[in-house]
């Protein structure tokens, strides 16, 4: 099952029009993902991440300035599609998205079970109470009691709301769901009991996920592969395993080693300087101002260089024909 | 020139700030007058912090952190118990005494965006805590707010002097909300999540700047967070905090690596560092959610979500403080 490849996007570009000029939030990703896997995009705020997640959604704000390359989900470039025909056959039936603080917009004024049933009426036309009782399914599988679906979202806590926004992105088992930071406002023991929700759905559905997290112990608790965004690119894609333990990026080297561990008294190491503006980005490398390997290439934008199956690197210690031979 | 409080009266052999019995308790009215309850944000709190000391304030949201320590700062009149800052009792202190006390705590307020006003410039910004405890030399003050701005980093100085909030970076923001907490030279310096708006990258070197800054200066530091995994190079001792109270207190590594109360257990295990493997392994997390604090659970907090929980036991006798440890209280009836 896992080497279908349910998702490819390829030179994905999304840039916003500003007073200050364009701002490259998305600019030149590429990836692909199979069927069951789950991809996290890892990268601090403002990097990119939920303008990839709008990007793929087709979620554009009125301001775009361009957008560019393709998204092929299941063989059928979507990219290509007509609006209508994106909305009425791919949003939210093959591909959800939970939106970063959505548990924060649901109808204040509608029962919690009526808004999760809500997309099986709209896109699939189904009776009310068919869809209520499945619902009631799609509830206990990422444990909510069945008791809330008649409750209003003012009557839940943040945990159980952000459950309920979980749901409704899965009530219509739609083979990709993205998830833009869906547990970065909660309390550490609501975050870990959500993210044994996902792990639960993940194995008994099948379902593909793409995880958007800020938070480097969070990408690890769901991600069978991490792709590490920074300044709207993708500087590294790899498996789960060889990026927690072997990373090959010089950021994501400076990241793994920057992050406090509770259980292991290594002491964290600070990456000196900040990313760059994303409004007319410099040239060359974006991380060149904080890498410590910085060289003359450098100056030049470094392609994405394959260092072996599905894993790849931004930067040129790994050119093939760099003599440290992919270095770091 | 600023007075140090009550210097007169100041107990050396005491510890630099010590809360007893502390209660902070909100009265919640409905309709602005009928009286439905109290929110008990601090409901019995004890400890001791020695002078030069820096410890971690650990906790979910709503466990009442911000409360004890603007209960600390004065902000808050304990409903009962009391706070004493070397040796005096706050409820003591009016006046000029007050003012001069808020001098001695430097105070970094969670969310540092909303903490800087945007119409100041930076200068300015560092200025008004001077102004405001009567530093009227103005040479004597632009000196004060450069060594400020290099004590936390923002060199040279004459770069950020004339710079407004928003043209700073997040991380550079938190700095001069450091850098003004500490201008009037305090000597105990209250941290309410000072980290936990800011990026992985920038983090860690706000704590490094926290922690340089508390040991060379010899500052008590309460460092206040509800992220443990970033307590244990940054602080000495830990308590950790549960609807209102300190359930748990230990030095550092002997809280995280012996951790006692079943809460602490809960909350380590249910942080992750990072792994490949987590992605397959389910957590234990024990049911439920923290409690209302305007209904806690009766005696134990925790016991309606502890796996331990000893019925007639835990849901009708507080647990006191045992010493299950050398140096390590822990307030569960496991341990009697
Ligand atoms: N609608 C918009 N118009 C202009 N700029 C935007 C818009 N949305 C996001 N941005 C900018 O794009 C960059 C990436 O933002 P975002 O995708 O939200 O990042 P992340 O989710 O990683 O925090 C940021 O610089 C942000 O300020
Ligand atoms: N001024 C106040 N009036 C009423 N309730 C308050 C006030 N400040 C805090 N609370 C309540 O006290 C509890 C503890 O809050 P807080 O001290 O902010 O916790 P924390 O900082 O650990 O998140 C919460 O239930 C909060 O709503
Ligand atoms: S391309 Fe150059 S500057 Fe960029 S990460 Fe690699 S070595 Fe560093
Ligand atoms: S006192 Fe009882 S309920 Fe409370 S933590 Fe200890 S065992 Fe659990
Ligand atoms: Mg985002
Ligand atoms: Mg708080």
């Amino acid at each position: 099952m896992r080497d279908r490849t349910l998702l490819r996007v390829e030179a994905l570009e999304l840039h916003y029009q500003t007073r200050r000029g364009a701002v490259h939030a998305v600019d030149g990703v590429s990836f692909d993902l199979c069927q069951g896997e789950a991809l996290v995009v890892l990268g601090e705020s403002g990097c990119g991440k939920s303008s990839l997640a709008k990007a793929l959604m087709r979620l554009l704000p009125r301001n775009v300035h361009h957008t560019a390359g393709r998204v092929t989900l299941d063989g059928v470039d979507v990219t290509a599609l007509p609006d209508e025909r994106f909305r009425r056959e791919v949003r939210w039936s093959r591909m959800a998205l939970v939106m970063q603080a959505s548990m924060n917009a649901l109808n204040p004024v509608v029962r919690v079970g009526e808004q999760v049933a809500e997309p099986l009426r709209v896109l699939r036309g189904w009776p009310r109470r068919k869809a209520l009782a499945r619902a009631a399914e799609v509830f206990e599988l990422v444990g909510v009691s069945t008791d809330f679906l008649a409750r209003y979202p003012f009557e839940l806590s943040g945990g159980m709301r952000q459950r309920a926004v979980l749901a409704m992105a899965l009530v219509a088992e739609p083979a990709l769901v993205i998830l833009d930071e869906p547990t970065s406002a909660l309390d550490v023991l609501t975050q870990a009991s959500i993210m044994n929700a996902l792990k639960r759905v993940k194995r008994e559905l099948g379902t593909s996920f793409i995880l958007i997290t800020h938070d480097v112990a969070t990408s690890s608790e769901l991600g069978d592969r991490v792709a590490l965004m920074y300044a709207g690119q993708f500087v590294e894609v790899a498996d789960a395993a060889r990026f927690f333990t072997a990373p090959a990026h010089p950021y994501s080297q400076m990241l793994m080693a920057s992050v406090p561990r509770l259980h292991q008294r290594a002491r964290p190491v600070a990456i000196p300087g900040e990313p760059p503006s994303l409004a007319d980005p410099p040239g060359g490398c974006r991380y060149a101002e904080r890498c410590p390997y910085r060289f003359a290439r450098c100056a030049q934008d470094p392609p994405s260089f394959s260092l072996g199956e599905r894993h790849r690197a931004r930067c040129w210690l790994h050119a093939d024909d760099n003599p440290s031979g992919g270095g770091a | 020139m600023t007075s140090s409080p009550g210097h007169q009266a100041d107990d050396d052999q005491a510890p630099l700030i010590a809360a007893r019995d502390l209660h902070t308790w909100f009265e919640l009215r409905q309709w602005g007058f009928r009286r439905v309850g109290a929110v008990r944000a601090v409901d019995g709190v004890d400890f001791a912090l020695a002078r030069g000391e820096a410890v971690a304030f650990v906790g979910e949201s709503g466990c009442g952190k911000s409360s004890l320590a603007r209960t600390l700062l004065g902000l808050h009149r304990p409903t009962r118990g009391e706070v004493r800052f070397a040796g005096r009792s706050l409820g003591d202190l009016e006046g000029r005494a007050l003012k001069a006390y808020r001098a001695e705590v430097g105070y970094v307020q969670q969310d540092p965006y909303g903490a800087l006003p945007p119409f100041l410039d930076v200068r300015r910004i560092l200025a008004e805590p001077l102004i405001v405890h009567g530093v009227r030399d103005r040479a004597e003050r632009e000196r004060r707010i450069r060594a400020a701005l290099e004590e936390v980093r923002l060199s040279p100085a004459e770069a950020f002097l004339g710079q407004f909030p928003h043209m700073l970076s997040g991380g550079q923001q938190q700095r001069v909300v450091i850098a003004r907490a500490l201008i009037l030279a305090p000597r105990l310096l209250i941290a309410d999540e000072p980290v936990s708006m800011l990026d992985a990258s920038v983090r860690v070197e706000i704590l490094e700047l926290l922690r340089r800054i508390q040991r060379g200066r010899g500052l008590t530091l309460a460092f206040i967070t509800h992220d443990l995994s970033t307590v244990r190079h940054y602080a000495e001792r830990i308590f950790v905090m549960y609807a209102g109270r300190v359930v748990e207190s230990a030095p550092v590594d002997d809280l995280l690596d012996h951790p006692q109360h079943p809460y602490t257990q809960a909350l380590l295990a249910a942080i992750a560092d990072p792994d490949a493997a987590n992605a397959t392994r389910l957590r234990e997390v024990p049911a439920g959610e923290p409690p209302s604090l305007l209904h806690p659970p009766a005696a134990c907090r925790f016991h309606p979500r502890c796996p331990h929980f000893m019925a007639g036991l835990c849901d009708v006798e507080d647990p006191p403080d045992f010493d299950p440890r050398r140096d390590h209280r822990s307030a569960c009836w496991l341990h009697r």
